[in-house]
């Protein structure tokens, strides 16, 4: 750096240097994460079974011979791979494989879909509340600190009560406990990037705030933005498994992988492969979520490792 | 010190007052009255208990009245437990939890810290696979899992505990419960002290006391401990208000009368009184152990000034 005040023209050191780089194509950040992404075996491993069990999820349903809410009065209780049901029927004579499969395909929606709602709520409140600082962060975080006080239940019952129980309202009510946290990873990550020198630059170039928070600041978020989605999705998995196995959650015939697991708790010692089957999905699913998080986590920020 | 836990205090009853308010006229708002029968009461009868209770006043009036009453520690009374106090009724049913929670959080730090310390000391060995896959497992099986599956194997085939219930406190009855609340927490404070412990270890200031030739068991209990478990502290203060409120699940599944499933069913009775009472409990606990990991983690870590 000093070696540019000793020379006469400073940018055509720069002027080189831009030459050069272009020739040796560098590699960015996210070039780099990626690779990083790539030798980790747990992480990779875990994507693959991810895009099975989300592509069975998505297609599933239409291809097995049963339907998820066809009762059979003829074929209750059947052990798996009797009578042409892979993994066996529940007390209605329901084909278990196909409501594992529709059950999967609701919690994994429920999953992205309150987790993108929390994402975006959470970004912006937060980003906003660590950018503007002062008096507005002041406001914004108590709300967050507020609501974070009220228990997860209350607001769940009262929403059932006022509206009646269908699944918009589970992703309401999970949505609006779950950008909470997202809301302050982001605020804080926000405070520190405002300190730093490009976006003093972007200010001196007369940005506005807006367009500031916009192109500058939510761009360099999405490295811990990331890793905490990969997070949050099993988080509301599993939340919405608690509430259907409370009884607040999806209702029958619908299924979700929490009322699957509940309904076979129930019957586990006369038919244990209700209980196994969801669980080892529900598991090996979340497992995917959290290997690939903290992949992500090692490969976007190297310290940590 | 005394100036930040004034300070904080000063942010804290705001919030708390906020809480309150949202949580009362949020409970207001909902259909329904604790007076909503199956079996309809005269209109004579309701109006009269109404009264009885106050109910019969706009709700701002009832919401002065609910504040001035908690100001000075009245609960007021339960809407649906016949001559009872909300702090009757809560004490009654808060022995459960507090019980359950409190042995979980402390098994659960006991052992999370120990193999966290352990699988950091072992980086990359047999040990630190080992507990990093329990810590996986343990955030991935839920405890609606683990509880049948524990219950199953330990109560109805071997038959050495009992399969649910209370039995005023037995220790029996507690372990499977106990175990069944402890896995996830035991995953998450393992994973945090291992975090902590490693990069602990490679600073400069464990490496002088290495230097210095202190006993590796020394510089690990006396040096490195205290800081590997400040991420634990501000994990830790929420996650106690969580379990000493009750779960909700773990209840559920060993049919114990905590706080949890009292608190649900209070909700769908619209035992306002009672519900409130639950809410101001958990928002207060969770705001005091906030503030308590602040203070904890400001007397283990000399570089934090609380001002």
């Amino acid at each position: 750096m000093t070696a540019y005040s000793l020379n006469p023209n400073p940018l055509s050191g720069r002027r080189d240097q831009l030459v050069e780089g272009a020739a040796v194509k560098g590699r960015s950040l996210w070039d780099d994460a990626r690779r990083r992404l790539m030798r980790n075996r747990a992480a990779v491993t875990s994507m693959v079974v991810l895009i099975v069990l989300v592509t069975a999820a998505i297609v599933g349903p239409y291809l097995t011979p049963y339907s998820y809410e066809e009762i059979n009065k003829n074929d209750v209780w059947l052990p798996p791979l009797a009578n042409g049901h892979l993994l066996g029927t529940d007390s209605l004579g329901r084909d278990l494989l196909a409501r594992l499969l529709i059950g999967l395909r609701v919690s994994l929606a429920i999953g992205i879909v309150a987790t993108s709602v929390s994402l975006v709520v959470g970004v912006i409140w937060g980003a906003t509340a660590g950018y503007i600082g002062g008096a507005v962060d002041e406001v914004m975080m108590r709300i967050v600190d507020v609501l974070y006080s009220l228990p997860f239940i209350f607001f769940v019952i009262l929403l059932m009560v006022t509206f009646g129980t269908n699944i918009v309202l589970i992703f309401v009510a999970i949505g609006a406990v779950e950008w909470l946290t997202m809301s302050r990873i982001v605020r804080g990550q926000t405070l520190s990037l405002k300190q730093k020198e490009f976006i003093e630059a972007a200010r001196a170039n007369g940005l506005d705030r807006g367009a500031i928070v916009r192109r500058h600041i939510v761009p360099n978020l999405l490295g811990p933005v990331v890793v905490y989605v990969t997070l949050t999705i099993p988080a509301i998995i599993l939340a919405e498994s608690f509430l259907s196995f409370l009884g607040l959650g999806v209702q029958p015939p619908m299924a979700s992988l929490g009322t699957l697991i509940a309904n076979g708790a129930q019957d586990m010692e006369l038919a244990p492969w209700l209980l196994i089957f969801p669980s080892v999905t529900m598991v090996a699913t979340l497992m995917c979520f959290n290997f690939i998080g903290d992949g992500l986590r090692d490969a976007i920020d190297p310290k940590d490792r | 010190m005394l100036r930040f836990l004034l300070r904080r205090l000063m942010v804290a009853i705001p919030t708390l007052f906020v809480v309150i308010t949202v949580a009362f006229f949020m409970m207001r708002a909902a259909p329904g009255n604790p007076f909503d029968l199956d079996r309809k009461l005269p209109p004579e009868i309701e109006a009269n208990v109404k009264k009885k209770f106050h109910m019969d006043e706009p709700v701002v009036v009832q919401y002065g009245r609910y504040l001035a009453g908690i100001s000075h520690g009245d609960f007021g009374p339960s809407l649906k437990y016949q001559d009872k106090s909300v702090l009757q009724v809560l004490k009654e049913n808060y022995r459960v939890s507090l019980t359950l929670g409190l042995s979980a959080i402390i098994f659960a730090s006991i052992i999370g810290v120990t193999l966290g310390i352990l699988a950091a000391l072992r980086q990359n060995g047999a040990l630190d696979y080992g507990v990093m896959a329990i810590a996986i497992l343990g955030v991935c099986i839920s405890t609606f899992v683990t509880a049948p599956l524990l219950q199953l194997v330990f109560g109805s085939k071997l038959g050495w505990l009992p399969i649910a219930g209370w039995d005023n406190g037995a220790v029996k009855n507690l372990v499977m419960p106990v175990i069944v609340l402890s896995l996830p927490q035991i995953a998450i404070i393992s994973r945090l002290t291992r975090a902590g412990m490693i990069e602990v270890l490679h600073s400069n200031y464990v490496r002088t006391a290495r230097a210095k030739g202190l006993p590796e068991h020394r510089i690990v209990t006396r040096h490195a401990l205290r800081a590997a478990i400040l991420p634990l502290v501000s994990y830790l203060g929420p996650a106690c208000a969580g379990l000493l409120t009750g779960s909700l699940v773990v209840e559920k599944i060993f049919s114990l009368p905590g706080l949890g499933k009292f608190f649900v069913i209070s909700a769908l009775q619209r035992d306002y009184t009672v519900v409130m009472g639950m809410v101001i409990i958990y928002a207060t606990l969770i705001l005091c152990l906030n503030l308590a990991a602040d203070l904890l983690y400001a007397a283990l870590d000399p570089r934090v000034r609380v001002t």
